[in-house]
């Protein structure tokens, strides 16, 4: 692919390097997904696309349309990439304790930024786009947990991807955000393969939003319950700042260069790795490491990291 | 057997302040049952009136979520930490 006529062509597609040099089990294989080959840097522009592209087919999307979403800052910064070039105007509810990095990127692609209460994560980022969406109806609230072209897109774009350069693969492990890359991947390789595994990660982001005030105030992607996701995934396991730091690290050893969630997927797939005597393990490295410079995640202290890293959004 | 049960903030009104407590039991239900008993502000909120696990709420035997191990069957033993977190969403 030398030339294409639109950024957008170049969203998808991937690659997968084998990084199992770092597997603690050595009839263990470990492949990473590398998603920060998108173009607007993460696996997040395949969900942006597929919701407005889903969105202009139904005609709710019309041209100079207003686009608002709650996102910790990567389908915010995909949807801002696709927004301008397609000329729509995009507001991102963003919680106040994601890296400046994410910020940068919003605004460099011309998202608007209103701001979400940090302790209350991305829950409150969710609450808060809602109660706006109910003010302006007329803005379009595409909802990246509500909405069925996210597991769609990786459905149709990155479990056929995995499928054609891997068809070994035994176990998938991806981050648990919104839940769609693990249920759009994991419904597309369990057809394929009624015995592979679906393992989910995720930060101890309950921990860390202290600004909720009843369990109550939880939240389980519609998708995640609408699409059978207690049913789909075989194991959910939450992985910490220190051990996504340090798995971050060990991926910049062999020279991948991964943000904190990655970590914390390969984090994931050596505690996998461990509990199986062989197999292929799929990882996915949702974005590259350039929006978490500002962390120090590579250079400074672990322990200091590790307490920034408890305070900032990085899934 | 007691085991190491630690609370998010949104539950430490009901346990005096503290962040990790000690509960008895074989199994997770065993010990959520125990640290209701000790703790009966919290009764509400773990289990719904059939005695299922609260949709909003996950429980983990030593960073494992018991959902996909045997819900609240789930063996502990001494020395295992159960975790008590919010359901909290990403992207």
């Amino acid at each position: 692919m030398a030339l294409v006529g639109s950024v957008l062509d170049l969203i998808g597609n991937t690659p997968l390097v084998d990084v199992s040099q770092l597997s603690p089990n050595r009839e263990v294989r470990i492949l990473v997904k590398l998603e920060g080959h998108n173009p607007g840097g993460s696996v997040k522009d395949r969900i942006a696309l597929s919701m407005v592209e889903e969105a202009e087919k139904e005609g709710v999307l019309t041209p100079g349309a207003t686009l608002l979403e709650p996102s910790s800052g990567n389908t915010g910064i995909g949807l801002a990439l696709v927004s301008r070039v397609k000329g729509y105007h995009l507001r991102v509810v963003l919680p106040s304790n994601v890296s400046v990095e994410r910020r940068q990127a919003l605004e460099s692609w011309g998202a608007e930024i209103i701001e979400s209460s940090g302790n209350e994560g991305s829950n409150g980022a969710v609450r808060m786009a809602e109660h706006l969406h109910a003010e302006h109806p007329k803005w379009v609230l595409l909802h990246q947990y509500a909405n069925h072209a996210n597991p769609k897109a990786h459905y149709e774009g990155t479990g056929p991807e995995i499928w054609r350069d891997c068809p070994e693969v035994t176990h998938f492990v991806a981050g648990l955000g919104t839940s769609g890359t693990l249920l759009g991947v994991g419904r597309f390789l369990k057809e394929h393969n009624s015995r592979a595994e679906v393992w989910a990660v995720e930060p101890p982001a309950g921990e860390m939003v202290d600004g909720l005030r009843s369990l109550d105030e939880g939240y389980v992607p519609p998708i995640f319950s609408d699409l059978g996701g207690a049913e789909l995934l075989d194991r959910k396991t939450i992985v910490g700042p220190r051990a996504s730091v340090k798995w971050t690290r060990r991926l910049a050893e062999v020279g991948i260069f991964a943000g904190l969630s990655s970590g914390a997927a390969m984090a994931g797939a050596a505690k996998c790795a461990q509990a199986i005597s062989s197999g292929v393990i799929v990882v996915v490295c949702a974005d590259g490491g350039w929006k978490y410079l500002s962390t120090g995640a590579w250079t400074d202290d672990i322990d200091v990291v590790t307490e920034r890293a408890r305070r900032t959004i990085y899934f | 057997m007691p085991v190491e049960v630690r609370l998010p903030t949104v539950l430490r009104p009901h346990s005096g302040g503290q962040t990790i407590v000690s509960a008895k039991g074989g199994t997770i239900g065993e010990v959520l049952t125990d640290l209701m008993r000790s703790y009966p502000g919290m009764a509400g909120q773990l289990l719904t009136d059939d005695g299922s696990l609260h949709r909003f709420v996950n429980v983990y035997v030593n960073d494992d979520d018991v959902r996909y191990l045997d819900q609240l069957d789930t063996k502990v033993a001494e020395g295992d930490t159960v975790s008590i977190l919010p359901a909290v969403a990403g992207g």
